[in-house]
């Protein structure tokens, strides 16, 4: 109090006091007004996950990702797992519907079945997001790798090394029900029209399974031991592909590209050994990543479920020998969990 | 009646050496060294799995599950090896693994009398769904640097044979020591042919028919692991794909009857011939997914019917077939 012993001082002290008022709250600490009604639109929000099945690289991925992040704001996480059944799917989503969650975040199985389930899903007020498989139904947002793009770009490197070679390729598809698959083909014989000299001497349905794929591999190659490329269209199953070309000592000749989630030991590993030369990675803790920016814009944004639509198509990433050693270019799922 | 009877394994191998012959002609690269053991190699796996069943069938049952014996131990030795365990010890624990579910197969099956369709149906979901929820991380188990070396137990060649074709070998030589030159051997085929017969005869047939799942779990084991080598890594996944219809097709396809009592190894090998045939001869035409189950579907109809044909079911078999 000596301090404001005169007048003149006690005057200046008590404007210097109104006109520091912002300055001296600064320094006890500013409330930021906008992440309260942030952390209220998340708090003790549901979340459900609708994969086509757990237990993948992929899956699991976009699990321990959307987790991670969205987790410590409270949001509560449910899991119905379709098994790899577009029925049971399409069930967990209708009794989804009437449990109304904030979100859902759906795999789709294929184009149609979850369309109309999806849009329904809006009109009740919960928000839908796609991921890597789209429906026929675009909701407020899909987050996923483009397979026509996957397609093209695996075939550009097939058709690229078999440059002055036999431009003899196969290809090994996935299951054909899968529109991943069909989409993925799309995109291959975009880039084939384009390159009339390339003969594809086989084109078959290995069901996502790596014991098919590796017997039509070795037929194949028994047939053309001259081929010069092979177009897989998922690592998981390509490890057979990649096998069967390594039995026939063809290593290194034979140009393998697939694609897949990026997980080590499924993609960098098996391009470090020359199993797969090229495999273009959608690099799932990405995925997970924007998955999850997006349900927090949408749930603090407060706008209504449907009213608004937009896509986020993966930034793919391909795996080759330059870049498979590197810490970014593939993930593990343990570090992901933990 | 009596005049014209050819047994199926006859008309089968009729059927197998058409099917070669027509390919061998009009398809460009069909009959090569090379290509024949690939279409053998292609097969082994299915063969040796139709070995498994095939020991099931005679002693009138069937075994579902086999494929989740096929999937699960095998995936367990590869999971336990990522996670640092020692090859042999993850071998033992997966083999301890198969020898218990097979028990309780058989257990099921022989003393609980439960119709072997629906014993092993619940059972190999049960094996497939413990491996999904407990055992596994991931469907695709991989392969790790500490299994090195193992893969050539269905990699590369014994004297220039593919392996998995020597293991499905091997595999058909023990099977037919077993159901050959054993007592219990002797006990399978006649339980197949009259379990109520065996039973009065003094044949322990329950301890019996708890073997031959035992077996077949074993067996399917052996499968999966020659399997795993060959495409490094275990697609556990598989249990839920249409495998096991392609072993029961092999089986009857082969003329293993499904009343049981009948057949042999031999059957088990022109059945995977034929399958193999089939399947080599299509993947060269470059026919779509479609048309090849359709071919396939037709073959096995074809199979049942003349099944039923030449295998009567008589006022004794139709009272006691499970299937």
């Amino acid at each position: 109090m000596k301090h404001f012993g005169s007048p003149t001082k006690a005057t200046v002290a008590a404007l210097g006091l109104a006109a520091m008022t912002v300055p001296a709250l600064a320094q006890q600490g500013l409330d930021e007004p906008f992440q309260k009604p942030f952390k209220e639109a998340l708090a003790g929000k549901t979340v459900a996950y609708v994969p086509v099945a757990m237990n993948f690289d992929l899956t699991e991925g976009w699990y321990a990702g959307l987790k991670k992040e969205l987790e410590p704001f409270g949001v509560k996480f449910v899991i119905r797992d379709a098994n790899w059944n577009t029925n049971a799917g399409a069930q967990a989503v209708t009794s989804l519907i009437s449990e109304k969650p904030a979100v859902i975040v759906v795999q789709n199985p294929d184009v149609q079945t979850y369309a109309k389930l999806l849009q329904r899903a809006e009109n009740e007020g919960i928000y839908v997001i796609q991921i890597n498989m789209g429906s026929a139904y675009r909701s407020s947002a899909f987050v996923g790798a483009n397979w026509v793009e996957i397609g093209e770009r695996q075939t550009e490197a097939v058709v690229k090394a078999c440059e002055g070679k036999s431009n003899k390729v196969a290809i090994i598809q996935g299951a054909l029900s899968a529109a991943a698959s069909a989409y993925t083909l799309k995109g291959v014989e975009n880039v084939l029209a384009k390159h009339p000299e390339v003969k594809v001497v086989s084109s078959q349905a290995a069901d996502w399974d790596a014991a098919k794929a590796k017997a039509i591999t070795q037929t194949v190659l028994k047939q053309n031991p001259d081929l010069c490329g092979i177009v897989g269209f998922w690592d998981g199953m390509d490890i057979g592909t990649a096998a069967a070309v390594k039995e026939a000592g063809l290593t290194g000749k034979v140009f393998v590209a697939t694609s897949g989630g990026g997980e080590r030991k499924g993609a960098c590993e098996l391009v470090k050994s020359g199993a797969f030369d090229l495999d273009m990675s959608y690099d799932v803790p990405t995925q997970a990543a924007q998955m999850a920016g997006t349900i927090k814009w949408l749930l603090s944004s407060g706008v209504k479920p449907g009213s608004i639509k937009g896509s986020e198509y993966t930034t793919l990433i391909p795996i080759t020998k330059e870049n498979a050693d590197s810490q970014m270019a593939c993930w593990n799922l343990s570090d992901l969990k933990k | 009646m009596k005049r014209f009877r050819f047994n199926q394994q006859e008309i089968v191998f009729a059927v197998f050496a058409l099917l070669f012959l027509v390919f061998s002609i009009f398809l460009r690269g069909f009959l090569t060294a090379d290509n024949m053991l690939t279409l053998l190699q292609n097969v082994a796996v299915l063969g040796i799995l139709g070995l498994a069943m095939a020991i099931v069938v005679i002693g009138r049952g069937i075994d579902i599950s086999l494929i989740a014996a096929l999937a699960v131990p095998p995936g367990l030795v590869l999971q336990m090896v990522q996670n640092g365990h020692s090859l042999p010890a993850s071998l033992l624990a997966a083999v301890l693994l198969t020898i218990a579910f097979g028990l309780i197969n058989g257990w099921l099956i022989a003393y609980a009398e439960v119709p072997s369709l629906f014993a092993t149906l619940a059972t190999g979901l049960l094996l497939a769904g413990l491996g999904q929820t407990a055992l596994f991380q991931l469907d695709v188990v991989q392969w790790s640097p500490g299994m090195d070396g193992f893969e050539r137990l269905g990699q590369g060649t014994i004297l220039g044979i593919p392996t998995s074709i020597v293991m499905f070998a091997l595999a058909c030589i023990a099977v037919s020591f077993l159901l050959r030159q054993t007592r219990w051997g002797a006990y399978i085929y006649a339980i197949g042919d009259n379990p109520y017969a065996a039973r009065v005869t003094g044949i322990p047939s329950r301890p019996i028919i708890v073997l031959q799942y035992v077996v077949a779990a074993l067996i399917g084991c052996f499968a999966g692991l020659v399997m795993a080598a060959s495409v490094n890594s275990m697609p556990t996944r598989i249990f839920n794909s249409t495998l096991i219809y392609d072993v029961i097709l092999v089986v009857v396809l082969g003329g293993i009857g499904l009343s049981g009592g009948r057949g042999g190894v031999l059957n088990v090998v022109i059945g995977t011939l034929v399958i193999g045939t089939m399947l080599n001869g299509m993947t060269i035409m470059d026919i779509s997914y479609a048309g090849q189950n359709l071919i396939k579907g037709v073959v096995l109809l074809l199979a049942v019917i003349t099944d039923s044909f030449l295998n009567p079911r008589n006022e004794e078999t139709a009272q006691q077939g499970d299937i």
